[in-house]
């Protein structure tokens, strides 16, 4: 009945047992905290079932920085395990647990974290950049969102139920295969990362199309803002890299559940094919996360120097380069694996040219300042710490784009320092730039600048303390994912830097939970009364903070880049013409995403303990729900004219009350 | 206002001195950490360790081209521009310039193209699996890697060892390897750049030490639970110190399959071990295992619980 599942699933040693209460009693407040405040109604109406993309962007982003913390509890426990595992000493983790921590770490920061993250900002800013009301698939972009949870929800299940994988993030075979990996963990990874991988793919269609279809009339593809274009990027690379990873996955869950061989040792399994597979989605999936954060800083750049931006046809060629190149470089992550030396030179000459588009970039950016008026804000903090971090990942980067210097540091912690200068320097910074700018717009009023300012310098330091000390373990040798080494070998002391690196980047998150507080106890004097809080350039900046639910009371009419700075400048002295209201339409909310969501839970769910009838129950449902909402109608509602009005007129009011 | 002017430089003040602070309290950490600090990639011992070392010098200052104009326009510009500084000349239009546009997509372009040829020239001088040659006859050296050790077999010299391996200096080593365990990468950082470990499949490794010692060797990929303790010693002695080891262990306990097979039985942090080798085909034989169709039987007995 219940498949491989029993009491013994359940965890045994302080440790993980401490992880399981976490996640155990995080559930159990929130769901105390809902009756005690008879919220439930509430939580359902406004925002489960919602489907309006600042909604579900803003949920996106609870559930991605609750995954960082979790992320970030992982790598306090990997810098401290290393810095005291040296000589006899056991340090605090067994090393099957150590490896399930490491594997955990890089799969939640990416997959949880970083798409999360990256999918968060798209929808609450891409459709009012675009001047557009919605997304082009609204009850999709809900789907979508709860295939995200489910995924979620068996991750942290693993942890009270069972095990993870400790096979590392990406689940090399034959380790991950059933032969050397018989336990539940693999497959929690597996399903953990096909469900929400699902999601993935559908949002990158969604976003291609709501471009491709919505944008405000006189918006050419050349005027668009050129965070639009990054999205458009990376989700055309969402789109031809994501079903390769679905495929792979599969292929590694025929073998380890019907005893199939495509990835095996024996029988004509190769390996090798899913360590080619695995990266040609692995290395797109670097420049997902990183091209929405090099449109972020696009935007931040321009606004806080009050300037265009420079090069913008160029911008966007390179982004279109670093697009199609991110295809062709996915074998610099294993010059090792005896691939001819004509084959390795290839790749490594492709990934050296992608450094021409991005250094192109960084020109662009710091010659959109020259000739600005500079304002340094927090956002704009980030960036320059940005282009700092990125530069130094960027050129140990090329370092590596030499296969002959890759197998030397390959595999090493140099590895290790290269690639989270790179996503800490590019995706996360870029995310908490653009958190902070775009969050008047989200929330209605500012954040705090000063703890901003105390987190910016914190993190900074914090992070360089934490990898610098890396990569100078890899150039003595040290290899990734050791739970214990030599104490003969010294690295112990540059362990217990980074560990004390990891602290002070700890004191930087403290840093922002307070910040949040604080500004939300201070909302009424960071209250952003225009819509327009920096001097915005672009149109989510012409509609009020919050913005409303339809985004746009009258759509926009676009005739130049930078299309609110332009109708600014026309409109100097002159108050803006009123046009007349017209009806708009809404999707109505939909609770068959969650029902899609917890059915494909329940899929997962069910093969990862062999307990078939549930995945079958599973599969069953979705489908009846499938066919529940294409027979369905009346899924719209229609603002009238008169209301539309009103509600622009209560926004607009408030914002004149708060300024007198 | 001036007093509060005055306050406004006193804090500034005390920001200065706290940054020099922290920066000083980080930096003497820093050296502290490193004394006695060992890096085998620049303490080199043979010619092709010795050639990535120069590589990673060279490319590291080729690189040094990029990163200080960078540097010195991002704070240069930073500072001249900033909002109140109202000399610098305000234009808020000015977004392209053909010019300088070129010039960064050229310049960039061109030590690129530079760099191509350096990644050319060197993935072929430096390809692991060209054959090393000096007026000495090479040692050729089979490796397997097991659950969670290193299985090194001379087949020439008739001898096997676990743990270390050991070779003549200024001589060239052929390691020929391969696995009977989850992947696994081998590498001694002071010889040379490491190759994976696969199952039912061999890669090749030339390397060579030009001066006695011993120098670490370990497993870079994550093998399973014992991978943290998958590293050896890699041996260079003087010609005739190898043929006495070799002498000495030709009278060891003797390697055949049935051995062979109890020693890959998972084990951590195996200490040092040599053998007589008693089977000149153990190392196909341990290919084979992955190559026949009915060899799934491990397979099988895994998956039946």
């Amino acid at each position: 009945m219940l498949g491989n599942l029993t009491l013994d699933a359940l965890p045994h040693d302080p440790i993980a047992g401490g992880g399981a209460a976490m996640v155990v009693g995080g559930g159990l407040t929130i769901v105390i905290a809902l009756f005690v405040t008879k919220r439930w109604t509430w939580l359902w109406k406004e925002w489960l079932t919602s489907l309006d993309p600042k909604r579900i962007g803003i949920m996106y982003l609870i559930v991605a920085l609750a995954m960082l913390l979790r992320g970030f509890a992982d790598a306090l426990m990997i810098r401290t395990q290393q810095a005291l595992a040296s000589g006899d000493a056991a340090g605090i983790l067994t090393s099957d647990h150590f490896q399930q921590v490491f594997s955990a770490h890089g799969t939640i920061m990416i997959f949880f974290v970083a798409m999360g993250l990256i999918f968060g900002i798209i929808n609450l800013i891409l459709p009012l950049q675009l001047g557009s009301r919605d997304v082009a698939f609204p009850f999709l972009n809900s789907v979508s969102f709860w295939l995200f949870i489910a995924g979620f929800i068996l991750i942290n299940a693993s942890l009270v139920i069972g095990e993870f994988s400790a096979a590392g993030w990406l689940a090399y075979p034959p380790l991950s295969g059933i032969e050397y990996s018989p336990g539940v963990g693999v497959d929690y990874w597996i399903w953990a990362l096909q469900i929400s991988g699902i999601g993935s793919l559908l949002s990158g269609i969604n976003f291609m199309v709501t471009i491709f279809k919505m944008r405000a009339p006189g918006m050419t593809l050349m005027k668009m803002p050129i965070f639009a274009w990054s999205v458009l990027c990376s989700m055309s690379l969402v789109a031809f890299a994501f079903p390769i990873l679905t495929v792979t996955l599969t292929l590694l869950s025929l073998d380890r559940l019907l005893g199939m061989h495509f990835f095996t040792s024996d029988m004509g399994g190769n390996p090798m094919m899913y360590i080619n597979l695995i990266w040609a989605w692995g290395h797109p999936e670097v420049y997902i996360l990183v091209l929405p954060a090099f449109g972020i800083f696009s935007e931040i750049v321009a606004t806080f120097s009050s300037k265009r931006l420079f090069g913008y046809a160029s911008m966007v060629w390179a982004l279109g380069a670093i697009t199609v190149l991110s295809f062709i470089v996915w074998l610099h992550h294993f010059f090792t694996m005896g691939a001819g030396a004509n084959v390795n030179a290839f790749f490594g000459i492709m990934t050296a040219v992608i450094a021409i588009p991005t250094g192109v970039k960084i020109f662009n950016w710091l010659f959109t300042m020259y000739g600005g008026r500079i304002r340094f804000t927090t956002p704009m903090l980030w960036f320059m710490g940005f282009v700092v971090t990125f530069t130094l990942g960027g050129v140990t980067g090329v370092l590596m784009s030499v296969p002959a210097i890759d197998f030397q540091v390959h595999n090493s912690l140099f590895l290790i320092a290269h690639f989270h200068t790179m996503i800490i320097g590019g995706v996360v910074f870029g995310f908490f730039a653009g958190f902070t700018y775009w969050f008047p717009k989200i929330f209605g009023f500012k954040l705090n600048e000063r703890l901003g300012v105390y987190a910016f310098w914190l993190w900074l330091i914090g992070f360089l303390m934490a990898f610098v000390p890396l990569y100078i373990l890899g150039l003595m040798g040290a290899t990734r994912r050791l739970d214990h080494y030599d104490a003969s070998l010294g690295w112990q002391g540059l362990f217990v830097v980074a560990g004390i690196g990891v602290l002070v980047l700890g004191l930087g998150v403290l840093c922002q939970i307070a910040q949040l507080v604080v500004s939300i106890r201070q909302r009424n004097q960071n209250r952003d009364t225009t819509g327009d809080p920096w001097g915005g350039r672009t149109l989510e900046w012409a509609t009020p903070s919050p913005a409303p639910i339809y985004n746009f009371a009258q759509v926009p009419e676009v005739t130049s880049r930078d299309a609110f700075w332009m109708m600014k400048e026309r409109q100097r002295g002159a108050s803006a013409p009123r046009k007349s209201f017209s009806p708009i339409t809404i999707p109505n909310n939909s609770s068959l995403g969650v029902a899609i969501g917890m059915l494909s839970f329940l899929i997962g769910f069910g093969l990862i303990w062999h307990i078939f009838w549930l995945a079958c129950v599973g599969i069953v449902g979705i489908i009846i729900v499938i066919l529940i909402r294409t027979t369905g109608d009346e899924d719209e509602t229609e603002l009238s004219a008169v209301e539309v009005e009103r509600i622009d007129a209560a926004a607009r009011h408030e914002t004149r009350k708060k300024r007198a | 206002m001036l007093h509060s002017k005055k306050r406004f430089r006193l804090r500034r003040r005390y920001k200065i001195l706290i940054s020099l602070f922290a920066g000083c309290v980080i930096v003497s950490v820093m050296a502290f950490a490193l004394q006695n600090a060992h890096f085998p990639v620049f303490d080199t011992a043979g010619e092709v360790a010795n050639k990535q070392r120069d590589l990673i010098i060279f490319t590291s200052i080729l690189s040094l081209v990029i990163i200080v104009p960078v540097f010195g326009l991002l704070f240069g510009i930073a500072w001249r521009f900033r909002a109140t500084n109202t000399k610098a000349k305000y234009r808020p239009n000015w977004d392209h310039s053909r010019v300088a546009e070129t010039i960064w997509w050229g310049l960039p372009g061109l030590l690129i193209v530079f760099l191509s040829v350096i990644i050319w020239t060197s993935s072929h001088e430096l390809d692991p699996y060209r054959p090393l040659t000096n007026n000495k006859p090479a040692v050729t050296v089979q490796v397997v890697s097991l659950q969670w050790k290193w299985l090194f077999i001379y087949p020439d010299q008739k001898i096997a060892s676990v743990n270390v391996v050991q070779f003549p200096e200024d001589t060239p080593v052929n390691f020929v390897i391969t696995a009977d365990s989850p992947m696994n990468s081998f590498w001694i950082p002071q010889l040379g750049g490491q190759v994976y470990a696969m199952n039912g499949m061999t890669t090749k490794l030339h390397l060579i030490a030009d001066r006695t010692g011993n120098f670490r060797g370990s497993s870079a990929n994550l093998s399973g639970e014992g991978f943290a303790g998958m590293k050896f010693t890699a041996r260079s002695t003087s010609e005739q110190d190898f043929e006495n080891w070799v002498t000495k262990n030709q009278t060891a306990q003797t390697l055949d399959w049935a051995k062979y097979e109890e020693l890959a039985k998972p084990s951590k942090d195996q200490p040092e071990s040599v053998y007589a080798l008693n089977d000149s085909g153990l190392y196909d034989k341990v290919i084979e295992k992955y190559m026949s169709e009915h060899s799934s039987t491990k397979m099988k007995s895994g998956h039946a619980n």
